[in-house]
């Protein structure tokens, strides 16, 4: 009996042994790799690293990512490597296991560029195989930057597996940028490669075929060269693209704030320069809106603006009502009397929401829908843009129509181009002024609630809105809804045309000159009213 | 032609105003320099700089009165004119540091060696000159008035488009002085001064001293727009403000008039915008903003816009009621009263506090004389 248990101890030690020889043998590479971390010279360092990426063991990518973080420590007493976590708390690299009491002489593993370099290589090409695409993608894209030669072998291999098209692409690159700058190269593979990177046609894609060495083959310099200015060509176009993207954004921003301009400044001819205000109010309308959500129906977040739009036409649209009640319809027929006291109304509204929101911007969310962006070939889209030029044409129809079709819109009209035939026909003028001034109003409530999407809420919002608005109202035409329009999407294309050139200020004041300058020409503004309402 | 040009010049309220005007000037600097400290009649030195500015701040006011109470055109722009006229001298005052700057460069002010510059830019020749900079006061708000209202006037830009663009010219101006690269000091302005005509700014001496020169220059300039209007040519201007395509059809030239007043005021802007800076020790940006354009413009509407004693009155008045209420527990409220007070001056007092005084004076004139039936004319609005 003693024998066979004798047996099966022996048999189970065997194997247990069997087992540590295997481990050992299998962690050879990563346990030998690690004494060079261990030696204090950037050169060991180097090669553990290449050592490591080599080995595929599991542990070395925490172990690099520890590396880059200045969290790796090691002591050259007992020869061990360490990694420092989060909470400050060492963890054997081998083992895994918790140390408690380190040596005594533990200290960083010093970094220099070179060999940060070449960790960001190595870790590039490890994360080439991770399981998420997007992982593998960013992984190629820092291979692309990198350039690093030793991650060819790896590229190939991630390209043969590799199945997302996007991920392919971006790897595909990420080799022909090595191939470009490797020197044992064919010059037919660097053609090929330079083809890839042409078609890529993007800001990195130039830097890399201008960074190219001067001392390649004449063909394959002529092929860089080619594709260097097809590059450039795809960029300027994409530039101008965004540029414009760029402009008709800003239109919209400028068509929104002006838009009830136009019809208070323009339709009833009455100054208001307390029209800015109206914007705030909308915006902190928002504001409201949003805190309220917040604290009671967390869940409806995604639709506070769409509370916030009715709120703010409301909000805005009874303070206008107010103003023309009180102030404004004493001042008809005396327009720079209107301005001033409409301004002296601006510097009320403002205090008052100082007064009661504090001096400082507040926080508004953009809902989820809103938030976030997308490519389009070569610009970047944020959806609160493509939203707000969306809301802003929106808003611009439903006024057309409204002036157009409806018996309201008919007697604005009718008030706007003959008063005193209007009353004559029974219009109650008085009344049709009351409403236009709030509708102009309430529109600008609600290009506060899209402003607040984009700019900061705060009581000078309306401030930085009104010359502009202004400018665009005069500069389109007075009294004309088109000219609105086109004036404001002009004057946005236009400023961001040039501010590359001009820079932001300068571009603004330009623009500035530019519309006095265009005043003198037309004074009437570009789509000038004829006939008698010129007069008027 | 009158016969006695004299008396049409200086009629009774502006004898009196021009003597009160000679009474503050005495009175002022001997209540600060001779009176002691400890009496009730001494005037602070921190209230000598106040009512220098005050001063200042009326000539701003009369400018914009003979522009537009007397010819109708309302410029919201009127700020830049007296910042560029600030900034002339503020060149000179910058140079007049030499080396007791932080940098002591005997050549380039602190903010151009921080910046790294190492020339003089060229439109900074020539300040180190009183005289020139005298003349940039000037020359500088002329110039651009002149410009400006040469292509306004001539394309018969009126009415609201006028205010509207030279607002739009005042932001354009202050977003430029704002950025380093155009060689003014940016969002810092020019500050630090030292000497003026090898006067310590500080000095109270000098203090009262600014304080005669501002009302000799507010009676000099009162005195050019009381000739102006009384003039010919101030009855052609009004009859612009009232009727400005009559005139235009009898054969005057609408826009030169206006182009020369316009450009005279501006000057005016410029000067006190000159006297300003030296009392106050700063000059930045934040001068051209359009607010304080309007706000000018509210000091005239206060006083009682083409009446010139008022727009004096008006600046005196607001900027008085600005200084009680900013420095005490009603700090806050400041804004709602002076927005309030464009509200009120606008529907209530169209006329201002001269305006009307005179339309009351006038009524009862009337009443006295209803038995003679010998109406008076009216004066005009």
């Amino acid at each position: 009996m003693r024998s066979f248990y004798d047996r099966v101890i022996a048999f189970v030690f065997g194997i247990g042994l069997l087992f540590v020889a295997a481990t050992i043998v299998h962690a050879g590479a990563y346990e030998d790799a690690l004494v060079g971390f261990t030696t204090d010279s950037f050169g060991d360092t180097a090669d553990a690293i290449d050592a490591l990426a080599a080995s595929g063991d599991p542990r070395t990518g925490p172990l690099l990512e520890a590396l880059k973080d200045q969290r790796l420590l090691y002591s050259a007493e007992a020869k061990k490597v360490f990694i420092k976590d989060k909470s400050d708390k060492l963890t054997d690299a081998i083992t895994g296991e918790t140390v408690p009491s380190p040596p005594s002489d533990v200290d960083n593993v010093r970094l220099n560029n070179r060999v940060r370099g070449m960790l960001d290589a190595a870790l590039g090409s490890l994360t080439l195989m991770a399981k998420e695409p997007d992982r593998r993608f960013d992984a190629a894209q820092s291979v692309f930057k990198s350039r690093d030669p030793t991650a060819l072998p790896n590229i190939d291999k991630a390209l043969e597996k590799e199945t997302e098209p996007r991920v392919k692409k971006a790897l595909a690159e990420a080799r022909a940028a090595i191939v470009l700058n490797s020197a044992d190269t064919t010059p037919e593979d660097k053609i090929a490669a330079i083809a890839v990177i042409r078609d890529r046609s993007d800001q990195d894609a130039l830097g890399l075929l201008d960074g190219l060495p001067t001392n390649l083959p004449p063909d394959v310099r002529k092929a860089v060269a080619g594709a260097s200015a097809k590059v450039q060509n795809t960029l300027a176009i994409w530039n101008a693209v965004q540029n414009a993207w760029y402009g008709l954004s800003l239109g919209s921003v400028l068509l929104l704030a002006a838009i009830g301009l136009a019809i208070t400044f323009g339709v009833m001819g009455v100054i208001n320069m307390a029209h800015g205000e109206m914007v705030m109010l909308g915006a902190y309308t928002t504001f409201v809106v949003q805190e309220v959500i917040r604290q009671k129906y967390p869940g409806l977040f995604d639709l506070s603006l769409a509370i916030a739009i009715p709120l703010a036409f409301i909000v805005s649209g009874a303070v206008g009502i107010l103003i023309e009640r009180t102030v404004i319809r004493f001042l008809y027929g005396r327009p720079l009397e209107t301005l001033l006291a409409t301004w002296g109304l601006s510097l009320i509204l403002q205090q008052a929401v100082r007064a009661s929101f504090g001096p400082t911007n507040k926080e508004v969310g953009n809902p989820s829908w809103m938030s976030g962006a997308f490519d389009l070939g070569g610009i970047t889209i944020t959806y609160n843009r493509l939203w707000i030029i969306c809301f802003t044409l929106a808003v611009f129809v439903a006024l057309l129509g409204m002036l157009r079709f409806t018996r309201l819109g008919l007697e604005m009209r009718a008030v706007t181009q003959n008063r005193a035939m209007a009353a004559a026909m029974g219009i109650r003028t008085a009344r049709i002024d009351a409403l236009t001034f709030g509708l102009g109003s309430g529109i600008a409530g609600i290009a506060g609630v899209a402003l607040s999407q984009i700019d900061n809420v705060s009581p000078n919002l309306g401030q930085s809105y009104i010359i502009d608005s202004f400018m665009v109202v005069v500069f389109g035409g007075v009294g004309n809804l088109w000219g609105t329009l086109v004036g404001a999407f002009t004057l946005g294309i236009a400023n961001k045309f040039l501010e590359p050139y001009a820079g932001a200020v300068l571009g603004k004041i330009a623009i500035l000159v530019l519309i006095i300058l265009f005043i003198q020409k037309r004074p009437r503004g570009m789509f000038a009213l004829k006939g008698r309402a010129v007069e008027a | 032609m009158s016969a006695f040009p004299l008396t049409r010049l200086i009629d009774r309220s502006a004898t009196l105003f021009l003597v009160l005007l000679g009474a503050f000037a005495i009175a002022i600097p001997v209540l600060n320099l001779l009176v002691p400290a400890g009496s009730a009649l001494h005037v602070s030195t921190y209230l000598v700089a106040l009512l220098g500015k005050y001063i200042c701040y009326a000539i701003l006011a009369l400018s914009i009165d003979l522009i537009w109470g007397y010819a109708g055109i309302l410029s919201l722009g009127h700020g830049a004119f007296f910042a560029l006229g600030g900034y002339a001298m503020g060149m000179y005052l910058m140079r007049q540091i030499g080396t007791r700057g932080v940098y002591a460069n005997p050549i380039l002010p602190d903010f151009m060696v921080f910046l790294n510059w190492h020339e003089l830019p060229f439109y900074w020749y020539g300040f180190n000159w009183f005289a020139y900079a005298a003349l940039m006061v000037v020359l500088a708000p002329g110039l651009l008035a002149f410009v400006f209202g040469w292509f306004a006037f001539r394309s018969r830009v009126t009415g609201v488009y006028l205010s509207i663009i030279t607002q739009a010219m005042t932001f354009a101006l202050m977003l430029g002085f704002f950025r380093n690269n155009f060689g003014f000091g940016g969002n810092n302005g020019l500050t630090d001064f030292k000497d003026i005509l090898g006067f310590n700014v500080q000095a109270e001496t000098t203090r009262n001293a600014l304080l005669v020169i501002s009302c000799l220059a507010l009676a000099i300039c009162f005195l050019i727009c009381r000739a102006i209007v009384t003039s010919k040519y101030g009855k052609v201007l009004v009859a612009i403000r009232d009727a400005e395509s009559r005139t235009r059809f009898l054969g005057y030239r609408v826009e030169s008039y206006k182009l020369f007043v316009f450009t005279l005021s501006a000057c005016m802007a410029g000067v006190a915008g000159a006297l300003y800076v030296p009392q106050v020790g700063i000059i930045n940006p934040s001068e051209f903003a359009p607010g304080n354009s309007i706000e000018a413009v509210i000091w005239v509407a206060v006083g009682g816009r083409g009446t010139l004693i008022g727009a004096v009155l008006g600046a005196f008045v607001v900027n008085y009621a600005k200084t009680y209420f900013t420095s005490g527990i009603l700090a806050p409220y400041w804004l709602f009263m002076l927005g309030g007070l464009f509200v009120a001056v606008t529907l209530l007092l169209p006329r201002g506090i001269i305006g009307t005084y005179e339309q009351w004076r006038e009524r009862r004139f009337e009443k006295k004389h209803a038995a003679v039936s010998a109406a008076a004319p009216h004066a005009a609005e």
